[in-house]
């Protein structure tokens, strides 16, 4: 099991993490249509590294975009966030 | 190459059986062909063989970039069904399911079709309302299925816990009694032998690494191997379907997925059916060898390693020892995940793309293999013909712009229900 280190607890085990969806498939208020289509419906999911949001929901319930490989699972960086910059 | 049959085997006991001959060529690629599938899966075999046996062409390739049957086509747990509630699903999946019952005498090869009945257990009065919905569906477009009672599920399945204390308490179930298991692994060889006979060239250790673009068409593709030119492409690596779209530019309705199985120990048989549940994502069958097979959720999140996490092992685990006690006392042999390609409404995706003579067939979530024969059928049509199949027309990429997705689940824009 991969290992996550929360920025607010430490390390966990990733059991206690739950995905939502990429940082750039975060539907704009302001997006037109044919955006928000395309932002809500499609993804670059990439055979290697990609910026995800996670959240701790079995801990702090905090989000953060954990930037990983999704091949070798390698993790490049957690970031704490707030919904502010997400958007 | 010859016919497989038994008077050959008998022959063969004769001399040592030395007459065995490799099941299909190993060509060089040609510099051009009219159709390219990338994928040597299940699906890309079938849709090479319906190319080369229905519509008579005969300059195909199919590119795999490892080795055929070494994909996902290796890696499912193997249920064949059609059980589904809404239209454009169980006829597709019923046109399939009724191409499994003659498959091994189509392919002369024995693909150890079973159908030995699959089985969604009820656990409510809720799960019986969804079930005889379900039923009612498919009974209506001429499919089997059929309510079972509490004690009708008790003698089908002598080993679930039907005590009221269970776990997860046994109500009733909803059967297709010709559902069932074939063996995965026969169903790519039996095709790609098949195909091959039809003269379609299987390249293996092709991996396609870019696409040769002619203004808005594709006229080709880049491999490991070399440029290979051609007049269709078809995409054809579910799992991989976003790496490969994304090496044209395309992105998809798709996110992918680890999907995990695991077997145990050969035993006597003890599970006689396939057991499912409305409720849980459990799925127990047991192959003629005598493991049994246990299936469960997704991992739920973006992953291309084959390789899954001990905790969603665990939850289908869980369940299945929740439904069969008995099976407690097994012992797991051998785990395996594959790479699945979840799409944004849980159905497959069949038809053409964006880009001009570029053709998608993916998006199969975790329900793949049981359409093998049906996916190769009608893709083979789209790309014979440039349009779709009557069967997979609502399958097209541009279903979920136009608001048209089709959500077993109804489980909105997400790539898995949650």
């Amino acid at each position: 099991m991969m290992q996550f280190a929360c920025p607010h607890c430490g390390p966990r085990a990733q059991a206690e993490f739950v995905y939502e969806r990429t940082v750039d498939s975060v539907v704009a208020l302001d997006a037109s249509p044919e955006d928000a289509m395309r932002t809500l419906f499609t993804r670059n999911n990439p055979r290697g590294v990609d910026d995800e949001i996670w959240r701790h929901t079995y801990g702090c319930r905090a989000w953060m975009v954990i930037t990983r490989h999704r091949v070798t699972n390698e993790i490049r960086a957690i970031e704490a966030v707030g919904p502010e910059s997400l958007i | 190459m010859s016919q497989y049959s038994a008077f050959g085997l008998l022959r063969g006991a004769f001399n040592g059986q030395k007459h065995w001959q490799p099941a299909w060529r190993d060509p060089q690629p040609k510099s051009h062909y009219d159709i390219i599938i990338i994928g040597g899966g299940g699906h890309g075999l079938a849709t090479a063989y319906y190319l080369a046996k229905v519509h008579g062409l005969k300059n195909i390739a199919v590119l795999e970039k490892g080795w055929i049957g070494g994909g996902n086509t290796g890696r499912n747990t193997t249920i064949v069904r059609s059980n589904y509630r809404l239209k454009p699903l169980h006829d597709l999946f019923e046109f399939g399911l009724k191409m499994w019952e003659h498959l091994s005498d189509e392919l002369n090869y024995n693909v150890m079709f079973s159908p030995r009945g699959a089985m969604f257990l009820g656990h409510s009065d809720a799960d019986m309302t969804k079930l005889a919905e379900r039923g009612d569906a498919m009974r209506c477009d001429g499919i089997d299925a059929d309510l079972m009672t509490r004690a009708e599920v008790a003698k089908f399945e002598p080993l679930l816990d039907m005590s009221r204390a269970a776990r997860f308490p046994i109500d009733g179930a909803l059967i297709q009694r010709r559902g069932g298991t074939a063996r995965h692994d026969a169903v790519a060889w039996g095709y790609a032998r098949a195909a091959d006979m039809l003269g379609v060239d299987i390249i293996q250790k092709c991996e396609v690494t870019g696409f040769v673009r002619d203004g808005a068409a594709v006229v080709g593709v880049e491999t490991t191997r070399g440029r290979i030119g051609a007049g269709r492409v078809g995409i054809c690596v579910a799992g991989n379907s976003g790496h490969v779209a994304g090496l044209v530019g395309l992105q998809l309705p798709i996110e992918s997925q680890t999907l995990q199985a695991m077997v145990t120990e050969g035993v006597k048989p003890m599970i006689n059916s396939v057991i499912m549940s409305q409720s849980l994502h459990c799925y127990i069958s047991q192959s003629d060898k005598g493991g049994v097979v246990f299936g469960g959720d997704p991992d739920n999140w973006p992953s291309y390693a084959q390789r899954g996490n001990s905790k969603v092992m665990e939850g289908a685990v869980a369940q299945g020892l929740a439904l069969v006690p008995a099976l407690s006392r097994l012992r797991m042999v051998r785990t395996w995940s594959g790479v699945t390609d979840m799409s944004f409404d849980g159905a497959p995706i069949i038809g053409e793309t964006p880009v001009k003579n570029l053709y998608l067939n993916g998006g199969w979530c975790y329900g793949g293999f049981k359409a093998t024969p049906a996916s190769g059928w009608t893709y083979a049509h789209t790309l014979a013909t440039g349009t779709p199949h009557a069967l997979n027309a609502p399958f097209a990429l541009d279903r979920f712009e136009r608001g048209a997705t089709i959500d077993e689940t109804g489980s909105g824009p997400m790539p898995n229900s949650r």
